[in-house]
Formats: structure tokens, C-alpha cells, sequence
């Protein structure tokens, strides 16, 4: 436990994870969650876990966020809220 | 939604890339017992290449590969290992997934054989993974086509 990294990898999540939910471009917020996924994966290697790190990396970061592109073609990219 | 475009370089480095995830799948998968890791890890890793292969080529070249037919017998057989194991262990006089009964029908000791059971429900636990996560995707990419 470094807390200097800890204070670094909390800042960019909180920041990856405000900025997903305020931008307007549908695409932009899933490529912008994928990075909060991989944060979230390096954050938990830091603390040690990583088992739940590793399940983070294949399902967070890899296979949900091709499943937000592959949904968003489905429908417009620009919200209109 | 997903047709083939000819990109040189993507295919060359799907067809690179996709063997070794497949093989790195396999590893986490045997490896589960001794390092992080295991048979829902290996699933998504095994699903994440078939979908670069989707991406890469083509549904309809993968699809003749990895029809939806062995989709569906794989999803169901995943489980149907998985319980076919934990009611065994039943049968053979112990509790539910008490692999240790298992070494009456195995030529291994009773601890051998609790490795060998638990090797079997991640090995089950592994294709259903794989196979659910490419049928959502084949569902997400066909478009209402197939």
C-alpha cells in the first residue's frame, strides 16, 4: 500500500467517472467507462486483490465495454436530455 | 452490422492474436487451483477472442465455425457438467460437490480426486461462461438477421 498511488488512481476514477456520466457522446461514455474499468483494475491490484483485478480487466475493461459499442449502434450516439 | 472490409492488418493480427489468447485461457483455467485465476476468467477470455474473431472477419465466417446450434449445446452443457459432477458426488455417498467420494470411481486417492472434481466444475463453469458471453454478442451484432 503506497499511499501516494492510492491518492493518484482514486482522483482518475473519480474523475473517469464523473466525466462518463456528464459528456453527451454515448460512444465517448463507453470508452470512458472502459478506462474507469481498467483504473478500477489497477486500484484493486494495489490493495492486493487480484483475483477480483483480473475478473475487472476480461469483463469490465474488455468484454462489457465492446458490448456498449456493439448497443449503441443500435440506437443515436447524441443523448437528447 | 458487422461486415467484412479486407483490412489487411487487423486480419493478419486477429489471426496472430487469437491462439494465444485461447492458449492463455487454458492456462488461467489449469492454473486456478494455485494462482488467480480459474474457470470464469478463462470463459471470458475464451468469449473476448471470438469476439475479436467476429470483429475481425466476419459473423457469418464465424458462425460456420462456431454455429449457434454448438452455442446452445454448450451453454446447456457447461451447467449440465457442472451439476452432472455435484449429483455424482450424491450418488456415491457424500454431499452435494463433495468431490472427495469421487476417488471410488477414479484411480486416484481421495485428495487427488478433489482436485481432479474441482477441475471439472471449472472446466463446466468455463464453457458455459464462453458460450453465454458470444451468444450475447452474436445476438447484439446480427441485427435481427439470423
Amino acid at each position: 500500500m503506497i499511499w501516494q498511488l492510492d491518492l493518484i488512481l482514486l482522483l482518475l476514477v473519480l474523475i473517469t467517472g464523473i466525466a462518463a456520466l456528464s459528456v453527451r457522446d454515448l460512444l465517448s461514455s463507453a470508452i470512458i467507462l472502459g478506462a474507469y474499468s481498467f483504473l478500477m483494475c489497477l486500484l484493486w491490484t494495489e490493495m492486493g486483490a487480484v483475483d477480483v483485478a483480473f475478473t475487472e480487466a476480461t469483463v469490465g475493461a474488455g468484454v462489457s465495454t465492446v458490448f456498449f459499442v456493439a448497443a449503441i449502434y443500435h440506437t443515436t450516439r447524441r443523448t437528447k436530455d | 452490422m458487422i461486415r467484412r472490409n479486407d483490412d489487411l492488418i487487423i486480419e493478419t493480427l486477429a489471426r496472430l492474436l487469437i491462439p494465444f489468447i485461447q492458449a492463455f485461457a487454458l492456462y488461467v483455467l489449469f492454473l486456478g487451483h494455485y494462482s488467480p485465476g480459474g474457470g470464469f476468467q478463462g470463459g471470458v477470455l475464451v468469449a473476448a477472442s471470438l469476439i475479436l474473431l467476429i470483429i475481425a472477419f466476419d459473423l457469418e465466417k464465424t458462425t460456420k465455425r462456431f454455429s449457434e446450434k454448438f452455442n446452445v449445446i454448450c451453454n446447456g452443457g457447461g451447467v449440465f457438467i457442472y451439476a452432472g459432477i455435484g449429483l455424482l458426488c450424491i450418488l456415491l455417498g457424500g454431499n452435494l460437490l463433495d468431490y472427495s467420494v469421487l476417488s471410488k470411481i477414479l484411480p486416484v486417492g481421495p485428495e487427488e480426486a478433489r482436485a481432479l472434481g474441482i477441475l471439472g466444475v471449472e472446466i463446466g463453469v468455463e464453457i458455459t461462461v464462453a458460450a453465454c458471453l458470444v451468444s450475447i454478442f452474436i445476438d447484439l451484432a446480427a441485427n435481427g438477421e439470423n
